[in-house]
């Protein structure tokens, strides 16, 4: 194909095609597929940012594995974070409930957004979440309370050596960011 | 001779219109050289700072203000723009064509890159000091915590990618479709080969890296979340988009350097170049790989297993092309007739300085000895040895070696051979014992340390010093040569010299090869 008569000219063309696309090869496949990968791959200990649908599953009652809860203020945060219980024994395949609380020490109100991350990373895809605070903001009035719930079950097809997960969750203050729109995770 | 047979313009206005690229080349080096010195300034700062252990000179804060500086301005500043001054001074006179296919824009890629280091060395004055995240500007360090004065920073680096990107695209453009009738693409001079590769390189990754620096911009001032885990981007992400062009990077300043050597070598062995076309295939077949192993700067970031083989395996792969290329080389040398004028002694220090630089960049891709090296000054030695052993080496032995042909006149060789030794002696003395601090622990960018690296560190130092000074010795042996330097009469200058621009009469008259010239059988290169 030619852009121009002259080669030259031609060849500049094409090239700065090659460069305006690369820009947008950044925008439009390098973001949303480091996030497809991280989702699908449970990369970084990133969970799915939607509910889990259960399905009907037996209960693996052969094996317990510990379930860690840590709950980590950002830079900044004044909230109080914190887990109901920080350990639980779970069976896979069994739906566990627990609740994290959370307090607004200051006079303003705030939003803020959890976010979670498990460890070990390879746990990530087998660690379901039903309901969990961190699908959407949390918003608090001054000197407000929240008991946030989390839902969770963790897959039969764990494999057998990981035998304690950790799921973290940190607290940012989303307050200053201005679109209303709702993180996706 | 005709009316278009004019010289060149006079005053001030020469420069700011020309068009003429040797006068574009001329002012590229000259502002590389300028931005070397800058970049130099920041580094004796940093050596002096760790002379001792303990706070002595400068805030931490300034320390790292001025490693983020040093590293930026030395690469974007001093050595990507000196080899597209060579570039411009040597493609058109190697292809036979009479300057570059597009004359304005290459006016236009070089007069906005002043204004862009302007800016990002206005930020050194600006409140919250310039940005001190380091040349490689993480986010969240370059988003969150940043200083005021990253915004600058951000279109300085938007600025100095349009003028990479012109650059690069006006060099394709020239190589591909002004070469002289019969200079054949296998019949190019292996410089601009490699700088046709290297175009290409740069037209795929500048913008990728615009694009990164895009989205910084939008995190800091448009509440986008690319970037920021709050609101559901990933500080990871940045990682992997800034090496995408990095990696690429290194070979863009590394693959010039390799068509110089590929020059040199052959005219001071008196033998053509052993294994051209191979150089041609490894060259291209490092561009191809520089795409492929972004992530090994990342391997204690976190990343599964299968991604860290990948990327350990992949970065060894690129040893096989580089190991083709240094042993043609060595290849070209053994049994020439050898003589060992300055650009020969910069190009066999090149040689062996860039092989060891070679060898801890294969020990840092051995994934699990990494999580041991990353981020220690083990790092700091590696790239040091390829970027200045390397490039600037490599960029030194251009300079003599072309400076007769472009000035018609030569320099002092016994200064340029004292030029060298203390180059070689001074840049060892800082770097190699850097490779023990750092196998030993200590970290990079940061303005204290143990105790227990002390010696090492003051060794480092007094070697910076040395290194520092002798390149003021350089600036005055090319001053001394264009201002009152020895008459070239020899249109070859080097006996062993090959190629198109050793044809011309030295200096080189403004206007070369307005008729093409008639290319020998025998390949140029």
């Amino acid at each position: 194909m030619r852009l121009s008569q002259d080669p030259a000219i031609d060849t500049v063309a094409k090239l700065g095609t090659v460069s305006v696309a690369m820009f947008a090869f950044v925008f439009v496949v390098m973001v949303p597929l480091y996030n497809v990968l991280c989702d699908a791959l449970g990369i970084n200990g990133k969970t799915s940012s939607e509910a889990y649908i259960s399905l009907f599953a037996e209960v693996d009652e052969t094996r317990s594995i510990k379930v860690q809860f840590i709950a980590t203020n950002n830079d900044g945060m004044p909230w109080a974070f914190s887990p109901q219980v920080t350990e639980m024994l779970v069976h896979p395949g069994a739906a566990n409930d627990t609740v994290f609380f959370a307090a607004n020490p200051t006079i303003n109100a705030m939003v803020a957004q959890a976010i979670p991350s498990v460890s070990p990373s390879r746990a990530a895809e087998y660690f379901h979440k039903t309901e969990c605070f961190c699908f959407e903001q949390q918003p608090l009035d001054g000197n407000g309370e929240a008991e946030m719930p989390l839902q969770f079950i963790v897959d039969q097809e764990l494999p057998a050596d990981i035998k304690t997960i950790t799921l973290s969750y940190t607290l940012f203050d989303v307050t200053s960011l201005m679109s209303g729109k709702v993180a996706s995770r | 001779m005709g009316d278009h047979h004019h010289g060149p313009a006079k005053g001030l206005s020469r420069w700011l219109y020309t068009t003429n690229h040797k006068d574009i080349g001329t002012m590229y080096l000259w502002f590389s050289f300028a931005m070397f010195l800058l970049g130099g300034a920041f580094a004796m700062v940093i050596r002096a700072e760790l002379f001792q252990p303990g706070m002595q000179l400068v805030e931490p804060g300034f320390f790292n203000q001025m490693t983020t500086l040093h590293g930026l301005v030395m690469v974007f500043g001093a050595i990507m723009p000196s080899f597209v001054g060579l570039a411009n001074w040597l493609i058109p006179m190697m292809i036979g064509a009479p300057d570059m296919a597009l004359p304005r824009m290459n006016n236009w890629s070089f007069w906005i890159l002043p204004p862009a280091f302007l800016m990002l060395a206005s930020t050194l004055l600006m409140e919250g000091g310039a940005p001190a995240f380091g040349w490689t500007f993480y986010a969240p360090l370059s988003t969150t915590y940043a200083p005021p004065s990253v915004t600058f920073f951000i279109f300085a680096i938007h600025i100095l990618g349009v003028s990479s990107i012109m650059g690069s695209i006006n060099i394709i453009a020239t190589v591909m479709n002004m070469r002289a009738p019969g200079m054949t693409y296998m019949k190019m001079p292996l410089f601009v080969w490699t700088w046709l590769i290297t175009a290409f390189l740069l037209v795929a990754v500048m913008p990728v890296l615009a694009g990164a620096v895009t989205m910084m911009l939008m995190d800091i001032h448009f509440g986008t979340s690319f970037f920021s885990a709050a609101g559901g981007g990933d500080p990871v992400l940045f990682q992997h988009i800034f090496w995408f062009f990095g990696h690429p990077e290194v070979y863009i300043i590394i693959l010039p350097a390799f068509g110089v050597i590929s020059q040199i070598i052959p005219a001071f062995s008196r033998k053509p170049l052993f294994g051209y076309a191979s150089m041609v295939y490894a060259t291209a077949a490092i561009a191809f790989l520089s795409f492929i192993v972004w992530a090994h700067h990342m391997y204690t970031v976190g990343m599964p297993v299968a991604g860290e083989l990948f990327f350990m395996y992949a970065t060894m792969l690129i040893a096989v092309p580089t190991g083709v290329k240094v042993f043609n080389w060595v290849t070209t040398m053994w049994r020439g007739a050898m003589t060992f004028e300055t650009p020969m002694l910069f190009s066999i220090g090149f040689l062996v300085l860039f092989t060891i630089g070679g060898f801890t960049g294969l020990m840092l891709s051995i994934a699990p000895a990494d999580f041991q090296y990353h981020d220690t000054y083990f790092v700091v030695a590696h790239f040091h040895y390829v970027m200045v052993a390397g490039a600037v080496f490599s960029m030194t032995a251009a300079i003599y070696f072309w400076l007769p042909k472009w000035t018609g006149r030569m320099y002092n060789e016994t200064m340029g051979k004292v030029h060298f030794w203390v180059s070689f002696i001074g840049f060892n003395i800082t770097f190699f014992p850097q490779h023990f601090v750092g196998l030993a622990g200590m970290p990079r960018r940061i303005p204290d340390y143990a105790l227990q690296f002390a010696d090492f560190n003051m060794m480092s130092s007094i070697g910076a010093f040395i290194y520092g000074a002798s390149q003021l010795l350089f600036l005055y042996n090319v001053i001394a040569a264009i201002v009152a330097g020895e008459k070239v009469s020899d249109e070859k200058v080097w006996d062993g010299a090959e190629g198109l621009e050793w044809t011309l009469p030295s200096p080189p008259p403004y206007h070369t090869f307005e008729t093409p010239p008639k290319i020998e059988e025998q390949p140029a290169h």
